[in-house]
């Protein structure tokens, strides 16, 4: 990620050389955490949707305000391995339109649910492999690759569909997308909860999840420190392959039919996501728990707007505005100590 | 390294030739000097982003700004015609420029003084910008008829067998070509993509150097988005969507290493009128325009393959140079 890393920021030099005398008290320290200022932001943003809005506060209404971001989690999760290692995929969108694409193919040829399902998902995995061979097995910079392959997988998906569109599903189909498992929890928020503990425990709690780790600090430490740096990458790509097909099939089944267009610019509020939980954009750190967290935030900040009448154009203002200021924020902030130390 | 450049650039032109000449033998009025003509005005905003583009990745940045960035300021020239008509085309293309320039400043500005990188910015103002068109215009479409002649036509007036709005893209080739190889701003701009630490000891400031290569960039796309309203003759918030990866498709394709510091005004040249051609070809050739996407999303996926071996072999080079040097000695 050549053009994401800038030597000459002086920022992390600084902040890599301050060591502080003492790390404060396990309290305080996480009470200082994103995850903490996040989890805060969350409470004030509901209660403020509570008030602007009397449907606010009402189960199945917040229910539905799930669907606003539990496709967009599922690959969320997975983008942040993936910046955490120091790479990015901006052709998850584009993964979804031709895994899409794939699937109501399929769907017109009279498949049924469970080799569609198979279909979207491994549509996903091979784009996966598609982008990891690229940038791991070519040594090519991520961001460049899947602008490519974006413009390829979505290309592709004009190409088959032009400006029609796919629709007749089969009813069981409809589940993944429209379905409850119990009372009001979907069973899309059912497979965002369960994502959210398997990542969690792949990040936080496996030798591999330290690698990505090792990899987003130092690549080249960890290469001499034995670490699988190009296949540990393969690997976060197709992991990211894997949820965007699984994203394409919840999708799909929810709004039961496919265009070309589908889920268009949503690698921005993927990234979005991710960095708003924390996770930082040069790699190195973050955890699953601040994406849960950003999830819930962009979600409720969406649902909130829908509710008071806001255009969809007029939300993504906002989206790229929480995009830059949650990015600037910490470095202004970094800043600001810094002088107040000198 | 100006011998592998010009390679490129050759094999370019090359390239290009073959390919025209292969689809005349289908489309026999394809090769003619005003079909051409045609294609190479109908290129002229690409090419003309393109050379905004390449400044830009030159210093190791990258702008995925400048399609919203065109399309924000071609309504706001589109309506500012529609409401006084009476306004001259001088003190309009004066408001595209200085409103571009505006909008590349504030990117330049938080990749400069906040060193956020330059994709997280521009994806972010990218949905800002035109989502502000949105809300500039009210979704609503400003058409031919509510534009004056004067801002219609001048772009398509023809002077010496080409309209005015290949002139501009001329002229605007030549203007970057002496900017960048002419002016102490175009050497800090290779210097501080090719190597940022030895830039900033030799003294240049690689922040600020960034900083106006995101203000040309966004002049550019502010030019541009006057163009290209003119030209379509219809303004609305969707013009030039995804455009931004056409940009940076020419620059890739024209040997401009998203790494920095490497790449030429010719590079990008051709690597606009290679994408151009394609366009142009695919009806004669009967294939969907709907493939145009996917063919140029392969295009870029080459080029850089290509572009990074071509780096690689480079390095080697050097490398065997230095040990032949230590032998030696």
């Amino acid at each position: 990620m050549s053009a994401l890393t800038d030597p000459t920021n002086s920022d992390s030099a600084q902040t890599r050389r301050a060591i502080p005398d003492r790390l404060g008290t396990p309290f305080t320290r996480i009470l200082a955490s994103w995850e903490v200022l996040l989890l805060i932001v969350a409470v004030v943003i509901f209660i403020a949707n509570a008030f602007a809005s009397p449907y606010f506060l009402n189960a199945w209404n917040l229910s539905d305000a799930t669907f606003n971001f539990t496709e967009k989690a599922l690959i969320a999760f997975a983008m942040a391995l993936l910046i955490i290692a120091g790479e990015i995929d901006l052709s998850v969108a584009a993964i979804i339109a031709l895994a899409s694409t794939a699937m109501g193919a399929a769907a017109q040829m009279g498949l049924g649910t469970p080799a569609l399902v198979l279909i979207g998902v491994g549509t996903g995995l091979a784009c996966g492999a598609v982008n990891g061979f690229l940038v791991s097995g070519l040594k090519l910079p991520s961001i460049v690759v899947t602008i490519g392959t974006m413009s390829l997988f979505r290309g592709l998906s004009y190409m088959v569909l032009g400006d029609k569109a796919y629709g007749g599903y089969p009813a069981s189909f409809a589940y993944f997308g429209q379905g409850y498992v119990v009372w009001v929890f979907s069973f899309e928020f059912a497979l965002f909860a369960v994502a959210a503990v398997v990542f969690a425990v792949l990040l936080h709690a496996t030798n591999f999840g330290r690698q990505v780790y090792v990899i987003g600090n130092n690549p080249f430490a960890a290469r001499f420190s034995g670490v699988p740096v190009e296949r540990v990458k393969f690997i976060l790509f197709l992991l990211t392959g894997l949820m965007s097909g699984i994203a394409a099939v919840c999708l799909t089944s929810r709004l039961g039919s496919t265009r070309p267009s589908i889920a268009q610019g949503w690698e921005l509020e993927v990234v979005t996501m991710v960095v708003l939980g924390g996770i930082s954009i040069l790699g190195g750190s973050g955890t699953i728990g601040g994406v849960v967290i950003a999830a819930f935030v962009m979600g409720l900040v969406t649902f909130g707007l829908g509710l008071l009448n806001v255009p969809g154009i007029v939300m993504s203002i906002f989206i790229g505005l929480l995009l830059i200021i949650t990015i600037a924020l910490p470095i202004v902030a970094r800043r600001m100590k810094g002088r107040s130390l000198r | 390294m100006k011998h592998l450049l010009k390679n490129r650039e050759v094999l370019l032109v090359v390239i290009i030739a073959v390919m025209i000449a292969l689809f005349a033998t289908r489309a026999p009025g394809f090769a003619g000097p005003k079909n051409l003509a045609n294609i190479f005005n109908d290129t002229s905003i690409l090419i003309i982003l393109a050379l905004g583009q390449m400044t830009v990745i030159l210093t190791k940045s990258i702008d995925l700004s400048v399609a919203a960035n065109l399309a924000f300021t071609g309504m706001a020239v589109a309506m500012l015609n529609a409401a006084y008509p009476a306004l001259p085309l001088v003190l309009i293309l004066g408001v595209a420029i200085g409103m571009g320039a505006a909008l590349g400043a504030i990117n330049g500005y938080l990749v400069w003084a906040l060193g956020i990188p330059p994709i997280v910015v521009t994806l972010g103002t990218l949905t800002i910008y035109r989502g502000m068109a949105f809300v500039l215009s009210g979704g609503s479409w400003i058409n031919a008829h509510q534009m004056t002649p004067t801002f219609l036509n001048t772009p398509r007036t023809m002077l010496l067998g080409l309209p005015v709005l290949g002139w501009v893209a001329i002229l605007i080739v030549a203007l970057m070509v002496f900017v960048l190889s002419r002016t102490g701003f175009g050497r800090a701009t290779y210097a501080s993509g090719g190597n940022p630490v030895a830039a900033t000891y030799a003294g240049i400031d690689v922040g600020r150097t960034k900083f106006y290569a995101f203000v040309l960039s966004g002049a550019l796309a502010g030019l541009s988005g006057y163009l290209w309203v003119s030209r379509y003759a219809v303004a609305y918030v969707d013009i030039a969507a995804g455009f931004e990866l056409d940009s940076v498709a020419a620059c890739v394709i024209g040997g401009i290493s998203i790494a920095g510091g490497i790449g030429s005004v010719g590079g990008a040249v051709l690597g606009a009128l290679f994408l151009g051609v394609i366009k142009n070809a695919l009806p004669v050739i009967g294939i969907s325009p709907f493939a145009q996407m996917a063919i140029s999303g392969l295009v870029i996926i080459l080029a850089v393959i290509f572009n990074a071996r071509a780096e690689r072999n480079r390095g080697r080079m050097i490398l065997r140079a230095h040990s032949k040097a230590e032998g030696g000695a």
